[in-house]
């Protein structure tokens, strides 16, 4: 592959463990941090060793919550992989945080170490909504953390959760106004969603939580997409906006299904060795991770190679996310088949009917109107 | 136990409506008399079936021969014969009524008289019996006795006065049950020297003897070892084993004239053994056979499919088993485009189809789709030949038809006087005609000519509901008439669904063609593309309904840790969807199809 590659960086801890989350995420009264530091840096070390030098476009410190790790760990890293990998030009280097006053303190020693792009958990503007939502900061806090991200990083962006229990449609327009005022060039606007496991599942099954149905969501869906793109950011992806350019790289390269390496426990990825494309898996855990990165250097779990329906699958699942579509060489050349080889003619002529797709020689697109019914239409397009 | 004289021999049977007591009754002579112990009494000892115990309804006769001993001092055989007490076994009752010179009619004090019962007692009356009136359930402080005597007098026309008052559930007078048996019922006739005639009352199959049949002897001796000869179709088979039950089964030598009984000849099927056939002995046979043998003629149909399809053998197989012992019932294969193979079956009522269905689901462990209940139907084809339709989907191009004919019963239905006025419009509703209304106390008995079509469709739970369930219902087949009737097909995005089409009378076509495509839209979640559903009679739409689109469903995060997940899932649904039924693109759920053919419109 030319494409260069994203690495993802996992740190498994947080401060609290929030009710909506199934990420792999752990509470520990004391955080091992130089123990976990020295295993991501040997984990590192060993998937460049099979890799080889290849160019890096991105990289992504994502959790839990990394803001918790030490920022010189962050350097530390951030130099292995420019050491081990060929940075690209404008590599970004991303970091999820929370706006907590705890983190707040260390923002400019992150961009001192090689930080260039934050992303921060905002969820929402409302005090009692980020109560419900078990976070550990204010209203006002978030407002405060954001400001201050916005001075240290030259790219900013933060996540909002709407379709809340007894939101309005109005109570969140209200909401995303302020939000988009608050100036960042990318913001990540998801509709919660119960995952199984969680606190919310729980409550939800109980019928204690209560989602609005299936169109006042897709009411609240299409408001978020005028509001944001009346405010200058362009929804590139389902639940992402970005003003021209300033879509996050590195998650485009799991859109577009490029080549990505995945760190720490539970991080998975998709790299190409030899003529194969390799699902990788880390344990989960994040001690016996550890264990056994120190034993063996690293915490993979079994690894599978990807057969060519399931590339095929994989990569429209994740590209007809993106309103710029599918390309068709692109697909061609990451899959070995053509666009239209994995798809059912029928469904395609009547999605393109109905309007839920455009199919040109160079691209399939889920259009708006497809991509709202994206969990619908894929099944029934995919051959 | 053979050497019985005739004069001390009593036949009867119970007539009664449903938890009116019948059972609890049985139990009781047969307790007092010393049939069972204390011990082996479970509660409705006759009531065998698992079915029958739960809905409170006997499917197949039973007989128990009790010994009593009357103040007379001398000791009778009182033979019962407890009997199918609903009117989808209409001609069983009759044979079974045919088998005893006298009924016992069991009313609840406390509930009067029901349609049910009336249609039974006018059974008996046909069959020439002697019926003692008795009153059950006089120990309730809701019993009206003497309000309930009156009605017997005025409804049945039934001399009450002598009614004999119990309590089958504390035992109250049970004693007085008996000796009206043996003082007010004839003793039979018949004369042993005769050659043998033996009224089949019914069969059913044993695990271990094979057929066991039920027969009520009236000239002659029935003996182990004899060859017998079935009048009907000349089969002749050895009996290996005659004897009675008490209830239990008790092996005698032989079964003469008055008796009742049962037999067993290696016989494989109960198809061999007709109810209402007459046994004779094969060396020596009657010359005439009992008077009243008709084959049993089912009367409604519908299809019964596998929801799994992979279950059509076990269907197969278990349609077979309960053909063993219930010849009524008959099944042929039929293929559906929407529901794949199956069987078309044909019951002898609405009662019979929902026995069959259940049994086949509780026994057998099968999940069906029944389509929609059909009445048969007769095609007058242009070229003066006749054809009975079971089937809509079989229903030849109108243009090849002069005219249809369609089977009308004749409907009795008791209910408090403040829901007639429901009961009535009902009843037009459903093209009914009234042939008599008269009213007995606060209850009015309406007798009505319906179209059988009109009563499979859920007219019995309409009248349930209208009536909050105090009407009580009773219908028996009357002819066939000519008809104005269409076939309405259900399309879904211009596919015509034949499982969901159906015939009915021109004036109902339009109404009905949209309550069904109207429950449809209720039933069919919404899916990526819109879905027209449509009803039509030939090229011509009458109802028209759209499921819009969904709006919204789709995975908000979705990054390179969820990739591996969100394939799984997808292969999942790819799989899920091969076991919906597909039309066209669209996507029917099971229970969709379940809850429209069973719809109450």
């Amino acid at each position: 592959m030319t494409d260069p590659l994203a690495l993802y960086i996992h740190w498994p801890f947080c401060l609290a463990k929030c009710p909506y989350c199934d990420f792999n995420s752990h509470v520990r009264d004391r955080i091992p941090q130089a123990r976990f530091a020295a295993a991501l840096r040997t984990e590192l070390a060993w998937e460049a060793a099979r890799l080889g030098r290849r160019p890096l476009g991105s990289i992504f410190f994502g959790g839990g919550t990394p803001s918790l790790m030490e920022p010189e760990t962050a350097a530390l890293l951030i130099a292995d992989a420019q050491r081990l990998f060929d940075a690209a030009p404008g590599l970004e280097i991303t970091l999820e945080a929370n706006p907590t006053s705890v983190e707040a303190g260390r923002l400019a020693a992150f961009r001192d170490a090689g930080i260039n792009r934050a992303s921060l958990g905002v969820q929402s503007l409302e005090d009692e909504s980020l109560r419900m939502l078990g976070r550990q900061h204010s209203a006002a806090q978030a407002v405060a953390g954001l400001e201050l991200a916005r001075r240290t990083f030259p790219r900013l962006s933060f996540d909002l959760i709407y379709a809340r229990p007894h939101q309005s449609l109005t109570a969140w327009q209200a909401e995303l106004h302020r939000a988009l005022d608050l100036a960042a060039d990318h913001l990540s606007l998801y509709q919660l969603t119960i995952e199984p496991g969680t606190a919310f599942e729980a409550l939800h099954r109980r019928g204690e939580l209560v989602l609005p149905g299936e169109d006042d969501a897709a009411a609240l869906y299409e408001a978020t997409a005028a509001a944001a793109q009346a405010h200058g950011l362009r929804q590139y992806e389902i639940s992402n906006y970005a003003a021209p350019g300033a879509e996050s790289r590195h998650n485009l390269a799991y859109w577009r299904y490029g080549d990505y390496v995945g760190i720490g426990p539970g991080a998975h990825g998709r790299v190409t060795l030899g003529h194969d494309l390799v699902a990788t898996r880390r344990h989960r855990a994040p001690e016996p991770w550890a264990d056994r990165v120190e034993r063996d250097g690293h915490g993979s779990t079994a690894e599978e190679i990807v057969s060519q329906p399931d590339r095929a699958r994989e990569m429209l699942l994740m590209g007809l996310r993106l309103h710029e579509g599918v390309d068709a060489a692109r697909f061609a050349r990451r899959t070995g088949m053509a666009l239209l080889d994995a798809l059912d003619p029928e469904v395609l002529a009547m999605a393109q009917d109905e309007g839920y797709v455009v199919h040109t020689p160079e691209r399939l697109i889920a259009t708006a109107e497809g991509r709202v019914r994206l969990d619908a239409l894929l099944p029934a397009l995919l051959r | 136990m053979t050497d019985t004289p005739l004069s001390r021999i009593r036949n009867f049977s119970i007539i009664a409506h449903i938890d009116h007591g019948k059972s609890t009754l049985a139990d009781r002579l047969i307790q007092v008399c010393g049939g069972l112990t204390a011990r082996e009494m479970t509660s409705q000892v006759l009531d065998n079936m698992e079915l029958e115990k739960e809905r409170g309804i006997t499917i197949k006769a039973q007989t128990v021969r009790l010994a009593y001993k009357a103040h007379d001092g001398l000791t009778y055989q009182l033979n019962l014969m407890d009997t199918p007490g609903h009117v989808d076994f209409a001609y069983e009752v009759s044979r079974s009524l045919a088998a005893c010179e006298g009924s016992l009619l069991v009313v609840d004090a406390s509930q009067g008289v029901e349609a049910q019962t009336l249609a039974n007692v006018y059974q008996a009356m046909d069959a020439n019996h002697e019926i003692v009136p008795v009153l059950n359930k006089i120990d309730l402080p809701a019993a009206e006795p003497d309000k309930v005597k009156q009605q017997i007098e005025d409804v049945i026309g039934l001399d009450a006065s002598d009614a004999v008052m119990i309590s089958a559930k504390t035992g109250i007078n049970i004693e007085g049950v008996l000796e009206a048996l043996v003082t007010r019922l004839p003793p039979p006739t018949g004369d042993a020297n005769k050659p043998l005639t033996a009224l089949l009352v019914d069969s059913w199959y044993d695990q271990y003897l094979g057929v066991v049949i039920l027969v009520r002897v009236r000239d002659g001796r029935l003996k182990r070892g004899m060859k017998i000869r079935m009048m009907s179709n000349g089969a002749a088979h050895l009996v290996e084993q005659c004897g009675v039950f008490t209830p239990k089964m008790i092996p005698t030598d032989d079964l003469g004239p008055g008796e009742m009984g049962y037999i067993t000849a290696a016989i494989k099927t109960v198809a061999d053994c007709n109810v209402g056939d007459t046994i004779t002995d094969d060396r020596n046979p009657a010359e005439v056979a009992l008077p009243g043998f008709k084959p049993s003629i089912p009367v409604v149909w519908c299809g019964l499919f596998p929801v799994d399809a992979d279950d059509f053998e076990k269907l197969r197989e278990s349609l077979g088993k309960l053909r063993l012992n219930d010849a009524s019932f008959h099944y042929e294969a039929e293929t559906s485009a929407a529901l794949g193979f199956g069987y078309r079956c044909g019951f002898l009522g609405l009662l019979h189809l929902e026995i069959i269905q259940e049994r086949l689901s509780r026994e057998f462990d099968l999940d069906l789709i029944a389509t929609a209940p059909s009445v048969v139907y007769h095609i007058f084809k242009n070229d003066g030949s006749m054809e009975p339709l079971h089937n809509p989907a079989d229903m030849p191009d109108p243009t090849y038809i002069d005219h249809m004919e369609e089977p009308w019963i004749k409907a009795t239905i008791m209910v408090p006087d403040e829901y007639l006025g429901s009961v009535l419009t009902l009843c037009n509703e459903r093209r009914g005609q009234q042939s008599d209304l008269t009213y007995v106390g606060n209850r009015a008995m309406a007798v009505y000519r319906l179209p059988l079509n009109e009563v499979v469709f859920d007219f019995y739970d309409r009248l349930k509901s209208i009536s909050r369930g105090y009407a009580s219902f009773d219908y028996a087949m009357e002819d066939y008439k000519e008809s104005d009737l269409v076939r309405i097909s259900i399309l879904v995005n211009q596919d015509p669904v034949d499982a969901l089409s159906f015939i009915a009378h021109r004036s109902a076509a339009d109404s009905r063609g949209r309550a069904i495509c109207a429950k449809l839209k209720e039933l069919i979640p919404r899916q990526l593309f819109k879905i027209a559903i449509q009803a039509a009679i030939g090229g011509r739409v009458i109802a028209r309904e759209t499921i819009g689109a969904m709006s919204k469903d789709v995975t908000a995060k979705c990054y390179g840790g969820d990739i591996s997940r969100k394939r799984k899932l997808l292969e999942k649904q790819k799989e899920g969807k091969k076991r919906m039924r597909q039309f066209g693109k669209v996507e029917i759920p099971q229970s969709a199809f379940l809850a429209a053919l069973k719809m109450d419109a």
